[in-house]
């Protein structure tokens, strides 16, 4: 079976920043891949929800509050319940070194910080995504 | 028949020595053009001017319509107020920030609080998760205002506070504080920037929908016009907008669009345009482009100016005088090298106090990393203090007034805000045009364009897609745990525990009602910080009568 790689790109948390998020979702758009854009305040319950339901292949949380070692825990705990565990979960944002082998341990492929090219992150999710998703 | 004109002097310059030139050595094959795009001609001379009036278009210092700045001496009577913005953790943390920034030369306060303060939820909320106190202090209830403020005497000093949607119930609690305190709301002076104009176009932390949002502001308009007359009851705000990822032009435009809306709804909710458009201020960005950014607060001056005599017809020349903060942009700081950043600011910094800002906010160095560290925070001041007392430009007011380029750049400026201003008009004002997604929109595309600029390497960031240093050594962070949340959610559990709940449950009882109605929402929460309710309880109060809005995401 092949199809778009299928993306849901999240704005978890209290924080309204969204820039970094809108410009990522349109750049994976403009790469042929297929993107849904939840929007802000999204708890991670909302996120796995929608994960399940757009039948995606990946997740790109955008954080820059900090609150990024609650969440993204929480998220990759839902995907397990939900057996989701093949859905690459990637963040981008303000992630102080300390925090990144944990987010990694936690099951978070890809992480992001700011002046990361767009194609870096493309390329990334391309290449890291579920195999049985056509590559763009 | 057909007549020739004569070369112009400029004409001639290009024929004799440009020309030339450019055939034994031709310009570099980059883009001239500013940050946003503008394209910019090689050399300006008066030829580029044609028509300029030095009494219309930039006049005095001091003198209609203030192109040149609001204050006859310029910098030579009183220096910008160095505001650096800060907050963190616990209320006793960023108390103890603040005195810190104070006794390093600080000259007034700025508050950044949490993101469940600025969005209205108690630090129980579900959507608070991981957030007390990360993004700046967290503030439940008046209890935590007293701390904010122990040992810091707000008669004696000006503050500045970075709070919309609960603007309202965060600024009840400093006037109750300052009551306390013993000092007199009418001598009391500072800002709320109370700005949700830009929330719902940029920075997204709205609460209730566009009107009813509107009508806290004009509320508290009518409310300072008798209560703190010298408080600034509105900071309108560009520094999101182009943080958000527009052009100059843009935040200069919706910026000051968004102004005359505030004036248009205060004046329809039957103030008179006098007693309260003095106490309207401005906080612009300051970004990279050295020159543009100057001629952007010249333009903004000047066109205020007109809009309060001609549009608003306002009598009283302070309500003519756009006075603005400005702060460095956040978003051009890097974390790749983040020493260059300093220099980065510097520049920012001088383009912001040689375009005339009356307060300015320098970011530090680490910013792009986490919150800064204190010493991050005190080079940041220093370096304002270095252009006011070491670099001579405060010598002089508005040295680069009558440069042909900065003067075009500023004629531009005001010609473009003045386009825009004709769109919005014609949908029917800010409001419908923000129910339209007009701004966000304009501002989505001019982000997109802007990075995929810096993707072909258009546009160059030193250490980002140039100049780009491997195995970078990691740089020192202030690191913000989940220790100031758990004293924040023990405190709020004990205060639920000993205030009057009864009491607490009759003032919120009594703003629901006023909300319903016409009264000044003021009053009642007046009385419910005095009950201690808190920033939670009482947003919620408002959620029930007015809803929250909810925006479409667009992509």
């Amino acid at each position: 079976m092949t199809r778009k790689i299928r993306v849901v790109i999240a704005k978890p948390g209290l924080d309204g920043h969204d820039r970094g998020a809108k410009v990522i979702a349109r750049a994976l758009r403009d790469a042929g891949m297929e993107v849904i854009y939840t929007g802000l305040r999204q708890t991670p319950e909302m996120i796995v929800a929608a994960a399940l339901q757009e039948d995606a292949d990946a997740i790109g949380l955008s954080i820059l509050s900090g609150a990024h070692m609650h969440i993204c825990p929480r998220v990759m705990d839902l995907l397990r319940e939900k057996g989701l565990d093949d859905v690459l979960v990637v963040i981008g944002g303000i992630i102080p070194d300390v925090d990144i082998a944990k987010l990694k341990a936690a099951g978070v492929k890809g992480i992001f910080l700011p002046g990361t090219p767009m194609q870096t992150i493309i390329d990334f999710v391309a290449a890291n995504v579920r195999t049985r998703v056509e590559q763009v | 028949m057909k007549t020739v004109s004569a070369e112009t002097e400029k004409q001639r310059w290009e024929r004799e020595q440009l020309e030339p030139a450019l055939k034994k050595s031709p310009e570099r094959r980059v883009p001239f053009t500013t940050i946003s795009g503008r394209a910019i001609d090689r050399l300006y001379t008066e030829e580029d001017l044609p028509g300029f009036d030095y009494a219309r278009d930039l006049n005095n210092p001091g003198e209609f319509p203030y192109t040149r700045g609001i204050h006859p001496t310029g910098y030579r009577g009183k220096l910008w107020t160095m505001r650096q913005f800060a907050g963190f953790g616990t209320p006793e943390e960023t108390n103890e920030r603040y005195k810190t920034l104070l006794k390093a030369g600080g000259t007034g306060l700025s508050v950044a609080f949490d993101l469940p303060t600025l969005m209205g939820r108690d630090p129980d909320h579900e959507l608070s998760l991981g957030e007390v106190g990360k993004c700046g202090v967290s503030i439940m209830s008046l209890a935590d205002m007293e701390r904010l403020f122990d040992g810091i005497d707000l008669g004696g000093i000006t503050t500045s506070m970075t709070i919309n949607s609960p603007a309202p119930m965060i600024f009840a609690m400093y006037l109750v504080v300052a009551e306390k305190q013993g000092a007199d709301w009418k001598t009391l002076s500072g800002t709320i920037q109370n700005d949700i104009l830009k929330e719902f176009i940029a920075q997204k932390e709205y609460i209730f929908p566009p009107r009813e949002s509107m009508r806290l502001i004009t509320d508290i308009f009518g409310f300072c016009t008798t209560e703190v007359p010298k408080w600034n009851t509105i900071s309108v705000s560009g520094y999101h907008i182009r943080e958000a990822g527009s052009t100059s032009l843009q935040e200069l435009a919706f910026t000051l669009r968004d102004g005359i809306e505030y004036v248009q709804y205060g004046v329809d909710a039957g103030l008179d345009v006098d007693s309260f458009a003095p106490q309207i201020s401005f906080f612009f960005n300051s970004h990279s482009d050295f020159f543009e950014e100057i001629a952007k607060y010249r333009a903004a001056r000047k066109i205020w100016a007109d809009v309060m005599r001609n549009r608003f017809g306002a009598k009283n020349e302070r309500s003519w005088k756009l006075r603005f903060h400005t702060q460095t942009a956040g978003v051009t700081l890097t974390a790749q090298q983040p020493y260059n950043n300093v220099v980065r600011t510097a520049l920012q910094a001088l383009a912001a106090v040689l375009g005339g800002t009356n307060s300015l906010h320098t970011n530090s160095l680490d910013e792009a990393l986490a919150l800064p560290t204190a010493e991050a925070a005190t080079l940041a001041l220093r370096t304002q203090q270095i252009i006011a007392a070491e670099s001579g430009v405060t010598n002089i007011v508005d040295p680069l007034g009558g440069s042909y380029f900065v003067e075009r750049l500023t004629l531009d400026m005001e010609r473009g805000a003045r386009e825009y201003f004709e769109i919005i008009d014609r949908m029917g004002g800010m409001v419908e045009a923000i129910e339209q997604g007009f701004p966000q929109k304009e501002i989505a595309e001019a982000s997109y364009l802007f990075q995929q600029a810096v993707e072909k390497r258009d546009k160059i960031i030193v250490g980002v897609n140039d100049f780009v240093q491997e195995d970078e050594p990691p740089h020192p962070i202030l690191y913000i745990d989940d220790t100031a949340s758990d004293t924040q959610l023990a405190r709020l559990k004990d205060l639920k525990k000993t205030r009057d709940n009864d009491h607490v449950r009759s003032t919120l009882d009594a703003l629901r009602q006023a909300a319903r109605g016409q009264e000044n929402t003021m009053y009642p929460l007046l009385d419910c910080v005095r009950s201690y309710a808190t920033v939670g309880e009482m947003c919620d109060a408002l959620r029930e009568v007015w809803g929250e809005y909810e925006e479409v995401p667009l992509i």
